[in-house]
C-alpha cells in the first residue's frame, strides 16, 4: 500500500497521466470529499430551511467579531514569522497573559462600579494594563528564549517555542490557580444597537471597532514609520538590512512588542466575549490564528487580517451551513473541527496562502 | 532553573565587566528564581515535605541550595584558585539573592498580594521569615544568603577529598529523606533491615540521628572511594582489552536493567504502577523517536495513534454496548487477539495521517500534525461519533488480559507485560536504526532534497516512519486500555504528545537509552513526587527550553548524534573566527566517546 508503484497498478488508466501517484489519489479524494461536504451540506441546510435570515446574520456578525480577533492574533504570528522565520508557538499564551492581567483590573473596577459608570475610561484602563503585560512578556520571551536561537537552524527553535508556551501556561496556572475565573459582565455590554433593522450586540461592535482601530494603527506603523520600514526590510532580507545599518535585534524586539500589544487587546476582547479566563485559554485561538496567518499568506500584514476574518466567518457559519445539512447531530461541537480542517487544508494545499509571497516555499 | 542561570552567567565575558557587577547579576538571577518559585506555589509545596522531620523541609533545602549556588557560580567564573578573593563577590551575590526574597516578604506583609497571587499565603510568609516578621526575618535572609554563598565558594575551593564526600553525604540524606515513604516500604522486609529502618526513620520521615548516620555512612564511603579505591579500579579498567571493556560496559547495563526489572517485586504494587507508566512512555518514546529522532519529522499529533490503539482494543474486547460484539456479528476477542489488530489499526491510521502531510516540512509539519491530532480528539469527543466510540464517557469494562485461567490484574503483572512489549519494540527499534531504512530516515532528516537526489524514495520512507512510529504508540495504547479498563477522550490530550516529545529530547533525540533515561526522569520522578504532579508540565516546558539551550544533544545522546555535534562544534568554532556564528559551541569535547 505504501508503494507508489502499486498505487499505479491499482489505477492503470491514470498511468498515462505522468507522475500521478497513489498519494495524489488520496489528496484528490481529500479535496473532493471536503468539497462534497461543503456543497452537499450547504444545499441540504438551505433546503431544510431551519435557520432564518436573522439567524444567518447573527452567525455572520459573530463570525466577523471572532474573525477580527483572530486577525489581531494572526498579525503577531505573521510579523514574527516575517522577521524571524519562526512560529512563535507561545503567541496564543501571550494573548492569555493579556486577558489575565486585564481580569484583575476589570474585576477591581467592576467591584467599585466604575466599569458601569464610565465604560470608555474603564475599558481603556483594562486595555492599557493588558497591553503592557502582554508586551512585556513578549519582549521577555524574545530576549530569554528566542534570541539565543537566532542563528540556529533545524528543530531547536521550534521545540524551544513549544517549551515557552507550556512554561507560560503553567506559570500562570501556578500563580493564579487552575480554576476558571468569571470576567465581569457590565450591563451596557448586554445592550444592542439596531443596524439596518437588525439588532447587533454592543459588545460585538465594540470588539470589532477596537480591532479595526488597532489594526489601522499597526498598518500605519508598519507602512509609515521608520521602524516599520526597517521591519519590512528585515523581513525581506535580514542580512542585507543589517548591512544597511539597521539594528536587527532592535527591530525584532519591536516586532515582538507590536505583536504582543495586539495579542493583549485581542485577549481582553476574547475574555469579554466568552466571560471567562483560565490558563489554557490561549492555546486553541492561538493555533487557529496561526492557521489564519498561513491562510492569508504568512509574512503579509493585510493577509493576516483577511485570513482572520475568513476563518472567523467560516467557523461561525460553518457548523450550521455545512454540517447540519448532512445530518450531523450537535454540529456546534465541531466548530473547532472546521477550523482545524481549514488549517490543515491550507498547510497542505496552499502553504503560501492567499496573499503570500511564496515565502513559505522558499523557507521550506 | 539554575541550569538556565548557569548558562546566562556563562555568557558574561570574563574581564569585560567588573567582578561586582557580575556578582550582582548572579544574585539578581538567583533571587528572581527564588521569588518565581514562591509566587507560582512550588516553594510552599516543597515546604510541606520533610527532608529531616521537624528540622529541614525540602523548601528549606531548595533555598539553601540557591544560596550555595550563588557562591559556586561566582567561583566557577573566577580563574584564581585562591579562596579569599571570592569572599566579597560571594557576599554580594548571596546577599542580593536573599535581599530579593526579603523584599518579597516585605511586600507580602504590606500589601494583600494574596488576592492576586494565590500562592503567597501567610504560611509562606511565616516560613520565609522564620516567624520573625518581615523586617527582622528579611535581615536574617540577607545574612543567611551571604554566608551560604561564601560557604558555597569555599566548598568549590576545598580539596577534592573533602568536597566529594560532603556532596555525596548531602545527596544521600536528601534522597533518603525525600523518598522516605518508598524506601520505608522497601525496607519493611523484616529482620535486620527492618531494625535499621526503625533506627533512622519515624513514620513521618527521617530523624536527625538517621540523617547523621546516613550522612556519615555515605560520605565515609565516598571518602574511601576517592581516597583509595578509585585510582586502582580505574587503572585496572584501563588495562583491560577493548573487548573486555565492552563486556564490562554491557555488564553494567545488564545489572541496571535487572534492577529495574526486579524493583516492582521488591517495592510493591505502587512502584509497579509507576514503572508500568514509565514503560508505556518508553514504548511511545521509541515510536516518536523513529519519527522525530531518526526521520526528523516533528509530529505533534502522535497521541492520535495512542488513542487508536486504545480505542481499537476497547471496541474489540470490552463488555459494553459500544463493543463491536454487541451490535455486529464479530465475536468479542481476547486481549491477545485484539492487540495485533489494534497495532495494525494504528499503522493504517499512521499511514493515512502521513499521506496528506507528505509535502509539508519543518515548522508547518508540526502545526499540521498537531491539527490532525486535535481533529481526532474533537471527533472522538463529539456526539457524532458517540454511538460508536461512547462520546465523552468513553468505553468502560475492558477485561484484563488472561493467560489460561490466570488474570493479569495486578499492576505488577501488567508491568511485566509492558516490559515484554518494550523489549520486543526496543529490539525492532534497534534493528531499524541500523538498517537501510534507518539510514534513509537519517538522510531525509539531514537534507530531504539531497536524500531524494541520492535515490531515497521519500514517499515510501516517510510513510514507513509514520506507520512504524504509530505501531509503537498503538501497542502502548492497547496496554493503556487494559490498564485503566476503560478509555475516554480526555486521556488523549495534546499534552501526551508534548510529554513524549519532551522525554525524547531530554534523553537525546535518536537514542534508545536516551528514551529510557528521559521517561524515568520525566514520567517516573513526577509520579514519585506526587504532590508536584500539577507542576510536571511546568517542568516539561522548562526542560524543553533548557535542554535546547544548554545540551541540545540530550542526556544520553546516540553515537551518531555525538559525532555530528562534535563536527558542528568544530564548524561553530570556525564560524566564530569569522564572526558569524553566535551560538555557544556545544560541550562536545568532554563527552566520552563510546564508538565501538
Amino acid at each position: 500500500m505504501t508503494d507508489v508503484a502499486r498505487g499505479r497498478t491499482l489505477i492503470p488508466k491514470l498511468r498515462s497521466l505522468s507522475r500521478f501517484t497513489f498519494v495524489d489519489v488520496v489528496l484528490w479524494a481529500l479535496r473532493i470529499s471536503v468539497l462534497m461536504v461543503v456543497v452537499g451540506g450547504s444545499v441540504g441546510t438551505l433546503i431544510k430551511g431551519r435557520y432564518g435570515a436573522v439567524q444567518w446574520l447573527e452567525f455572520l456578525t459573530f463570525g466577523v467579531t471572532m474573525g477580527s480577533l483572530y486577525a489581531l492574533v494572526a498579525l503577531g504570528y505573521t510579523m514574527v514569522y516575517g522577521v524571524l522565520r519562526l512560529i512563535n508557538f507561545a503567541h496564543g499564551d501571550i494573548m492569555m497573559t493579556g486577558a489575565f492581567s486585564g481580569y484583575f483590573v476589570a474585576s477591581a473596577l467592576a467591584g467599585r462600579g466604575f466599569l458601569d459608570r464610565d465604560p470608555v475610561l474603564a475599558m481603556l484602563a483594562i486595555m492599557a494594563v493588558a497591553v503592557t503585560t502582554s508586551t512585556t512578556i513578549a519582549l521577555l520571551t524574545e530576549r530569554l528564549a528566542y534570541r539565543p536561537f537566532r542563528h540556529v537552524r533545524g528543530l531547536a527553535p521550534l521545540i524551544c517555542a513549544i517549551g515557552v508556551s507550556f512554561f507560560l501556561e503553567q506559570t500562570f496556572r501556578g500563580a493564579f490557580g487552575a480554576g476558571v475565573r468569571a470576567y465581569p459582565d457590565p450591563k451596557w455590554q448586554k445592550g444592542a444597537i439596531s443596524v439596518l433593522g437588525y439588532a447587533v450586540p454592543i459588545l460585538q461592535i465594540m470588539v470589532v471597532a477596537a480591532a479595526l482601530v488597532s489594526m489601522a494603527i499597526l498598518y500605519l506603523i508598519v507602512q509609515r514609520t521608520k521602524m516599520g520600514t526597517a521591519m519590512r526590510a528585515v523581513s525581506e532580507d535580514a542580512e542585507a538590512a543589517s548591512l544597511m545599518g539597521i539594528d536587527v535585534d532592535k527591530v525584532i524586539a519591536f516586532t515582538f512588542a507590536l505583536g504582543g500589544a495586539m495579542a493583549g487587546i485581542a485577549g481582553v476582547c476574547y475574555a469579554f466575549i466568552f466571560k471567562q479566563v483560565y490558563f489554557y485559554m490561549g492555546f486553541t485561538p492561538g493555533i487557529k490564528a496561526f492557521g489564519a496567518a498561513v491562510l492569508g499568506g504568512i509574512g503579509s500584514v493585510p493577509g493576516a487580517m483577511l485570513g482572520g476574518l475568513f476563518l472567523g466567518i467560516v467557523e461561525s457559519v460553518g457548523p450550521a451551513l455545512f454540517l447540519d445539512g448532512i445530518g450531523i447531530p450537535a454540529p456546534y461541537q465541531l466548530r473547532d473541527l472546521i477550523a482545524f480542517i481549514l488549517l490543515i487544508m491550507v498547510l497542505i494545499f496552499r502553504p503560501y496562502g492567499i496573499l503570500g509571497e511564496r515565502m513559505a516555499k522558499k523557507r521550506a | 532553573m539554575s541550569a538556565a542561570a548557569v548558562d546566562l552567567a556563562e555568557r558574561v565575558p570574563p574581564g569585560n565587566r567588573s567582578l561586582f557587577r557580575r556578582a550582582l547579576r548572579v544574585g539578581l538571577i538567583l533571587g528572581v528564581v527564588a521569588i518565581y518559585g514562591a509566587t507560582i506555589g512550588i516553594l510552599p509545596l516543597m515546604d510541606a515535605r520533610w527532608v529531616i522531620v521537624d528540622m529541614v523541609s525540602l523548601g528549606d533545602a531548595a533555598l539553601i541550595a540557591i544560596g550555595l549556588s550563588a557562591g559556586v557560580l561566582i567561583a566557577a567564573r573566577t580563574r584564581s584558585l585562591e579562596f579569599w578573593p571570592l569572599v566579597p563577590p560571594s557576599l554580594v551575590a548571596g546577599g542580593v539573592a536573599g535581599g530579593l526574597l526579603a523584599l518579597l516578604a516585605l511586600a507580602m506583609q504590606a500589601f494583600p498580594l494574596r488576592q492576586i497571587f494565590i500562592a503567597l499565603s501567610p504560611g509562606l510568609l511565616k516560613s520565609l521569615t522564620f516567624g520573625l516578621g518581615a523586617s527582622r526575618g528579611g535581615a536574617v535572609l540577607i545574612v543567611a544568603g551571604a554566608s551560604l554563598a561564601v560557604l558555597g565558594a569555599a566548598l568549590t575551593r576545598a580539596p577534592e577529598g573533602l568536597r566529594k564526600p560532603a556532596a555525596a553525604g548531602l545527596a544521600f540524606v536528601i534522597v533518603f529523606g525525600v523518598f522516605q515513604e518508598l524506601i520505608q516500604i522497601m525496607m519493611q522486609s523484616g529482620g535486620a533491615i527492618d531494625a535499621l529502618r526503625q533506627s533512622i526513620y519515624t513514620w513521618e520521615g527521617l530523624t536527625l540521628a538517621g540523617a547523621l548516620i546516613i550522612f556519615f555512612l555515605a560520605s565515609g564511603a565516598a571518602f574511601v572511594w576517592t581516597g583509595w579505591l578509585r585510582g586502582p579500579a580505574r587503572e585496572r579498567f584501563m588495562r583491560l582489552s577493548p573487548a573486555q571493556k565492552r563486556t564490562a560496559k554491557s555488564a553494567r547495563v545488564v545489572v541496571f536493567v535487572l534492577v529495574l526489572v526486579l524493583l516492582p517485586v521488591v517495592a510493591g504494587s505502587y512502584i509497579g504502577q509507576v514503572m508500568m507508566l514509565v514503560g508505556l512512555y518508553i514504548l511511545m518514546g521509541m515510536g516518536l523517536n523513529l519519527e522525530v529522532g531518526l526521520a526528523g519529522l516533528l509530529d505533534l499529533g502522535f497521541v492520535a495513534f495512542f488513542a487508536v490503539g486504545a480505542y481499537a482494543t476497547a471496541i474489540l474486547t470490552a463488555d459494553s454496548p459500544h463493543a463491536l460484539a454487541s451490535y455486529t456479528a464479530i465475536p468479542s476477542l481476547s486481549y491477545w487477539a485484539a492487540m495485533p489488530i489494534a497495532v495494525l489499526a494504528s499503522i493504517v491510521v499512521g499511514i493515512l495521517f502521513g499521506i496528506p502531510v507528505l509535502g509539508v516540512r519543518g515548522d508547518y509539519l508540526a502545526v499540521a500534525t498537531m491539527g490532525l491530532g486535535e481533529i481526532v480528539r474533537v471527533v472522538v469527543q463529539s456526539d457524532m461519533a458517540a454511538p460508536v466510540l461512547g462520546g465523552a464517557q468513553g468505553i468502560l469494562q475492558i477485561p484484563k488480559p488472561r493467560i489460561g485461567g490466570f488474570e493479569l490484574a495486578d499492576p505488577v503483572h501488567l508491568f511485566y507485560l509492558t516490559l515484554a512489549a518494550s523489549a520486543v519494540a526496543a529490539y525492532f527499534a534497534w534493528r531499524l536504526e541500523n538498517s537501510r531504512l534507518g539510514r534513509a530516515w537519517m538522510a531525509i532528516r539531514d537534507d530531504e532534497d539531497v536524500a531524494q537526489g541520492l535515490g531515497v524514495n521519500l514517499v515510501k520512507v516517510k510513510l514507513l516512519a509514520y506507520g512504524l512510529g504509530a505501531a509503537f504508540a498503538g501497542l502502548a495504547g492497547s496496554i493503556f486500555a487494559v490498564m485503566l479498563t476503560s478509555v475516554y477522550p480526555s486521556s488523549f490530550q495534546l499534552l501526551v504528545s508534548i510529554n513524549v516529545l519532551a522525554l525524547i529530547i531530554v534523553g537525546g533525540m535518536g537514542s534508545l537509552p536516551g528514551v529510557m533515561v528521559g521517561s524515568l526522569a520525566l514520567v517516573g520522578l513526577p509520579e514519585l513526587l506526587r504532590e508536584f504532579g500539577e507542576f510536571r508540565f511546568l517542568f516539561y516546558g522548562a526542560a524543553l527550553i533548557i535542554m535546547m539551550r544548554v545540551r541540545p544533544e540530550g542526556l544520553w545522546p546516540s553515537a551518531t548524534r555525538r559525532r555530528e555535534l562534535r563536527d558542528e562544534a568544530g564548524e561553530a568554532a570556525l564560524g566564530e573566527l569569522e564572526g558569524t556564528a553566535t551560538r555557544p559551541a556545544p560541550r562536545a569535547p568532554d563527552l566520552q566517546d563510546t564508538e565501538p
